[in-house]
């Protein structure tokens, strides 16, 4: 088990990373890729049980799914530094022929990826899905998900919601990220999304606050907490409560840097407060 | 021509119950999916047998779609059952993204398709269907002609790798293929076979013609009858062979002409031996309430339409 420092020294990589990789193709999605990157880490290099090579079925290990599939600069880093595929092939994000595509696919054959997610409010019903196969084949381990706390305002997931609070799904452990800004701006001003938390509850959860979303030590004891919770009856939900753009100081508490890429000076800005851990890919 | 003895009517859904039921007992990897319509897709006794491969999503097809997904991650075989309209046009995105984009093996079964769902009207009668899914990269689309059909179609396509789209109907309607058939996707059927005009049709239409190729053969007119269960991918094969002997072609379907089985003929035609065509299919409208022979005979799709397409096609075949 890597050590506190270890992780955070992976968390600094990763997000090097991140805008490395939105930067080459001026592309992509930066602000929420490093609201969760501290989540990220913590969950593939502390939280979850994987086997080492690959299958899509991933029959006795955890199986984690990403529904706001944008975000994919800070899982593909993650899934590269892992061991899932080369890093190099990071270079290849977003380019012609590539499997890092733009939004994360199962088409190209992405070894760590096992649904399309871009299109927003799908990744619950998945994740659901993926639980009940669990149950049927009596494996034991969980399935994670993320989500964005705007794509909640799609409708599918409130069918979702309520299927696993009434058919008591409890060996899945969501997570939404919390962070409170969407393309259009604040999600409370957009369309507030209300009592979040008192919302999951009345349909059935046990929903946990994570108020220190970006600390990874923080989010390592909520996720222990989350998983004692289950098989218990009810669904975990973890709201994570991050900050857009965490660790680049200008990307911060701003929607601005949703989908938008760093220019060559504020890439050195970005690494400049990032410093070098375990080698640029 | 070659006869075919109606065996007892009955509905095309309860072959895919009857195929539910036998999946059952034969495949432990196939759940069933269900969105409030257990009574509608007659799927009874497969949930009588088999409880825990069963799960009732209620009235959230959206969702379904995406469990149904997930359950492929793990190995199952997720069958959806609603009506066609729930089954695809309300939930297109959630089969774009997380079915077909995803490659993942769901078969989506869909009852009451078309104009013969009947009194209930045009927002439960979907005549688009078959343009939705076939348009989809890696969809499989099917739909049968009768019970037997069904039920053997029901049990193929669970052998079939990759998303399915399996569309059958409401109403009871000749029973007339052979029971415990082998089903072979892809593979379409010479019905009759005939020298002056190739009949294809699909689905309930696939009765029709061979009641209109009947009534055509009184007249000395030798009408060779296929049934594309498939529609994709289409057996081109097996159809230009006979338009190249026939020299025409009436396609049949309960849908819309617009992106139905007709315009995939159309273009293989196109391709590579253009060729007289009539489309018997609805014409860019909605549908009605009214009961399911009114509502076809009111909008083409009966034997009648088929034979009057047949004169038409021969002239232009002049």
């Amino acid at each position: 088990m890597p050590t506190l420092q270890e992780l955070e020294e992976i968390v600094v990589q990763v997000r090097r990373d991140i805008v490395r990789m939105v930067h080459k193709v001026n592309s992509g999605h930066p602000g929420g890729s490093l609201g969760c990157t501290e989540f990220f880490v913590a969950l593939y290099y502390e939280v979850m049980e994987q086997k080492r090579t690959f299958s899509m079925d991933g029959i006795g290990e955890d199986i984690f799914f990403l529904s706001n599939g944008h975000i994919s600069p800070v899982y593909y880093s993650v899934l590269a530094r892992k061991g899932y595929f080369p890093i190099e092939e990071l270079n290849t994000f977003r380019l012609l022929d590539s499997r890092l595509q733009g939004h994360p696919t199962t088409h190209e054959g992405l070894p760590g990826v096992r649904i399309s997610s871009g299109s927003l409010g799908q990744g619950m019903s998945v994740a659901i899905g993926a639980a009940l196969a669990k149950k049927l084949n009596a494996d034991d381990h969980l399935i994670y998900s993320l989500h964005g706390d705007g794509e909640l305002q799609e409708g599918q997931n409130w069918e979702a919601i309520m299927y696993a609070g009434s058919k008591k799904v409890d060996n899945l452990i969501a997570t939404i990220d919390r962070n409170g800004q969407q393309i259009d701006g604040a999600t409370e001003d957009v369309m507030s999304l209300g009592d979040l938390g008192a919302k999951f509850k009345v349909f059935g959860w046990d929903v946990i606050e994570l108020k220190e979303g970006n600390n990874v030590d923080a989010i390592i004891k909520t996720m222990k907490e989350a998983k004692s919770r289950t098989g218990k009856g009810k669904p975990v939900c973890i709201i994570m409560h991050t900050v857009m753009g965490h660790g680049v100081d200008f990307m911060m508490h701003t929607h601005a840097w949703h989908g938008k890429a760093p220019n060559d000076e504020q890439l050195a800005t970005a690494l400049a407060q990032n410093t070098e851990t375990l080698g640029d890919y | 021509m070659k006869k075919y003895i109606d065996q007892g009517k009955k509905d095309t859904r309860s072959g895919y119950g009857a195929g539910m039921t036998e999946l059952g007992r034969s495949n432990p990897k196939v759940v069933a999916l269900c969105a409030d319509l257990v009574g509608s897709l007659k799927i009874e006794q497969f949930i009588e047998e088999n409880p825990e491969r069963f799960f009732q999503v209620g009235i959230a097809e959206a969702n379904m779609m995406g469990i149904a997904a997930g359950l492929t991650v793990g190995g199952y075989i997720p069958f959806t059952g609603t009506f066609a309209n729930f089954s695809t046009g309300r939930v297109y995105d959630q089969i774009r993204q997380s079915i077909a984009y995803s490659g993942k093996n769901v078969k989506i079964c869909a009852s009451h398709a078309g104009l013969t769902l009947g009194e209930d009207g045009a927002t439960h009668q979907i005549l688009e269907d078959i343009g939705m899914m076939k348009m989809l990269p890696g969809m499989t689309v099917i739909n049968t002609c009768d019970f037997n059909q069904t039920k053997a179609a029901t049990l193929a396509i669970a052998e079939h790798k990759g998303p399915v789209y399996l569309r059958f109907g409401r109403p009871k309607v000749p029973n007339f293929t052979a029971p415990d058939q082998d089903f072979e996707i892809g593979k379409a059927v010479i019905l009759s076979e005939g020298t002056d005009v190739t009949i294809a049709a699909t689905g309930h239409l696939v009765w029709e013609a061979l009641v209109a190729a009947e009534a055509l053969e009184t007249r000395g007119i030798s009408a060779e009858v296929i049934n594309i269960h498939t529609i994709k991918p289409l057996d081109e094969k097996t159809l230009l062979d006979s338009i190249r002997k026939t020299g025409c072609v009436v396609t049949a379907e309960e849908h819309n002409f617009l992106g139905g089985l007709g315009e995939s003929v159309a273009r293989t035609l196109t391709q590579h031996y253009p060729a007289p065509q009539e489309f018997v299919a609805t014409r860019d409208t909605f549908g009605e309430s009214g009961t399911a022979d009114q509502l076809m005979k009111k909008y083409g799709l009966d034997n009648k339409a088929i034979e009057k397409a047949v004169s038409q096609v021969l002239e232009r075949k002049k």
